[in-house]
């Protein structure tokens, strides 16, 4: 990093002054915290004992013979509640704790974010309201009632476009208004510093694993690495460890939706330029004018309009491909991985598999490495309602 | 006249300064033009004119919907230049551009401040911009003649102010409450302190504003600030009344707001 909080033209704290002294707080805590064996102790008991982890590094036999490739998955689907967010939420809440904040808000897209966060503020006795767009609320009911049955209060938001970026929104404005007893449970390593390093830290935990397990299976690294990017934390998790082992070829797959020639897309390094957004700065979907563009996904964790400033870096620098699937790969590598493996991805993780299928000429006999971030349940509906209206 | 001048002869005359917001092209462009000369005449001392933005995160529902209804009529920070330069051929009041770093950034620093300048603007304010990433356009408001006007919030500490007074230039904007822009019945009390506190860190004028709704709060903070900002209390009564400044309802509110901030002491 170098200017403080930047990951070379990228980051920054773009806030109003009034969250400025939580940041540093938050900073500050974050510095003790690493420091502190207890700290260490206590999360990693929690990690071991209450998410379940190490999680797995699966090889998947059938589908790998399907493809003409290794392919080895990190089931981060297996975590407590489905997905690797459960580690960043319950991190975040344990220095909510340390800073004597009892109350806890966060915004969710998904849900799968709301639903790690709710599960936290249940085990750890905090207050927590989650930010979720009326939209979202709808279209992920299950996981609206999974929150409330926690205990946590889910507040719909009506404005602007009723999804991710405004529940971001009305999260931010709560946490303007309470800042002195309110801690902010960001979901990705987005947002102003000190959380894009925050988040780092506690999803860091994907990719020490993983390259142990790889080690152990094949007593060798792997020679790709593919993750979504939504916000970015699962790719950042499971990158971090191989961002310096040159030979380890890193691909970030992003939403292409309908498509990066329609408008209906998450595209932000094809299509984004660079802006100011939400605290960061980073790549962005906007118009010609700053004003931020609508976004979509069939996959809502991927359904935003910025991306963590590390991505955007990590872009510039040359050393992480971005590229993007489309909605209907994505379904056929949802559809594959449960036939084959009998392993439902989650829509997000899908869009890996889905550019991998595409493209798996290109890494024939090579062992490949994919974060599977969650589990597909949550997207059944979605699913199968696609494929009525496709007619399968 | 510019907002140093503004403020030495509201001092000297033993008023405060009355600083209406509205966002630009809420509802038309034509309409806050409008909006601005009716201010400018019947007694505002400088406007905040506000940049609208598609998320603005520190404001509350009225300004939300007021930027939401500007971006619906097309309106650009290039025709809020336009906006700015109209109103200045026949009105003297400084105005200060109010807004969010992502339209500034995309428009670029340089060619904002350059053209601001060139159209009547007299001062820039960001919302989002921190004095940690203030540098680069703070360098370019510097250079081109531009006021730049820093935030200062009730969880603001000493050292805080004293960098932030670096940077600020025009006048300091003291954000009243912790929270969104948007009426409040009352202030907190403790504010009065801590304008005390600010105005003796800087010799910059210090204005009060977030949460204004009504006369008696200008008279309660009078002894303590050097103005006020009301912004949501006056676009809701803009809506009520379907932007007709004319209408008595808000014509009789700003006379209140006006007198209380002009009354001699």
């Amino acid at each position: 990093m170098g200017k403080k909080g930047y990951y070379g033209n990228f980051g920054g704290r773009f806030v109003p002054e009034t969250l400025m002294p939580a940041l540093y707080e938050l900073e500050e805590v974050l510095k003790a915290a690493k420091k502190d064996t207890s700290f260490k102790r206590e999360l990693h008991s929690y990690q071991r004992e209450y998410i379940g982890r190490p999680t797995p590094l699966y090889y998947a036999r059938n589908a790998s013979e399907k493809l003409g490739f290794k392919l080895y998955l990190k089931r981060e689907d297996l975590c407590h509640t489905g997905a690797h967010k459960i580690l960043n939420a319950l991190g975040q809440a344990l220095l909510a704790k340390r800073m004597n904040k009892k109350r806890i808000i966060a915004e969710t897209g998904a849900g799968q974010h709301g639903v790690a966060c709710a599960t936290a503020a249940s085990l750890l006795a905090l207050d927590c309201v989650i930010y979720m767009g009326e939209d979202d609320v709808k279209r992920q009911r299950i996981n609206v009632m999974r929150m409330e049955m926690l205990g946590a209060k889910v507040q719909p938001v009506k404005s602007g476009t009723r999804t991710l970026k405004d529940a971001i929104n009305e999260a931010l404005r709560d946490w303007v208004t309470n800042v002195r007893t309110t801690h902010y449970v960001l979901g990705t390593v987005f947002g102003p510093y000190p959380y894009p390093e925050l988040v780092k830290y506690f999803v860091s935990a994907i990719g020490r694993e993983a390259k142990r397990q790889i080690l152990k299976r094949e007593g060798r690294l792997p020679d790709v690495v593919v993750a979504c990017v939504g916000g970015g934390s699962n790719a950042m998790g499971i990158f971090l460890p191989f961002l310096k082992m040159k030979d380890v070829m890193l691909i970030g797959v992003e939403a292409g939706g309908e498509g990066i020639s329609t408008n209906k897309h998450a595209a932000r390094f094809q299509k984004g330029r660079i802006g100011i957004f939400q605290g960061s700065k980073s790549y962005v979907l906007q118009d010609e004018w700053g004003q931020i563009l609508d976004t979509y996904s069939i996959a809502p964790g991927l359904d935003y309009a910025s991306v963590g400033p590390e991505h955007s870096f990590l872009f510039e620098s040359g050393r992480v491909q971005y590229t993007y699937a489309e909605d209907e790969e994505v379904i056929e590598a949802y559809l594959f991985l449960s036939r084959e493996e009998g392993i439902l991805p989650a829509l997000e993780s899908s869009h890996a598999l889905a550019f991998l299928m595409k493209n798996r000429k290109e890494f024939k006999d090579k062992i490949v490495l994919v974060n599977l971030s969650g589990r597909g349940d949550k997207d059944l509906t979605t699913v199968l309602n696609r494929l009525k209206k496709d007619g399968a | 006249m510019a907002l140093k001048e503004v403020f030495d002869t509201l001092k000297r005359e033993g008023k405060k300064a009355l600083i209406p917001y509205i966002t630009g092209g809420d509802p038309t462009k034509e309409k806050t033009i409008e909006i601005m000369d009716f201010f400018a005449k019947e007694g505002a001392d400088i406007i905040e004119l506000g940049v609208p933005f598609s998320d603005p995160m520190a404001d509350g529902p009225v300004i939300q919907r007021a930027m939401e209804r500007a971006i619906k009529s097309k309106t650009t920070l290039f025709d809020i230049l336009e906006i700015v330069r109209k109103f200045k051929k026949q009105a003297k009041i400084p105005v200060v551009l109010m807004g969010y770093m992502n339209p500034f950034f995309s428009y670029g620093f340089e060619r904002l401040i350059y053209e601001a300048k060139e159209s009547g603007v007299d001062g820039i304010l960001c919302v989002d911009l921190p004095y940690e990433e203030a540098y680069p356009f703070w360098m370019c408001a510097k250079r081109g003649g531009l006021d730049f006007v820093c935030l200062v919030s009730p969880l603001t500490n000493r050292s805080r102010i004293a960098r932030i007074k670096r940077y600020a230039s025009g006048f300091i904007y003291f954000v009243s409450v912790t929270g969104v822009t948007g009426e409040r019945e009352s202030l907190p009390e403790d504010v009065k302190g801590m304008l005390i506190d600010t105005k003796n860190l800087t010799k910059l004028p210090v204005v009060l504003g977030f949460g204004i709704s009504k006369a008696e709060t200008i008279e309660e903070f009078f002894d303590f600030t050097d103005g006020f900002v009301i912004g949501s209390a006056l676009v809701r009564r803009l809506e009520e009344v379907s932007f007709d400044v004319e209408s008595k309802g808000f014509k009789d509110f700003f006379y209140a707001l006006e007198r209380a901030c002009h009354k001699k002491r």
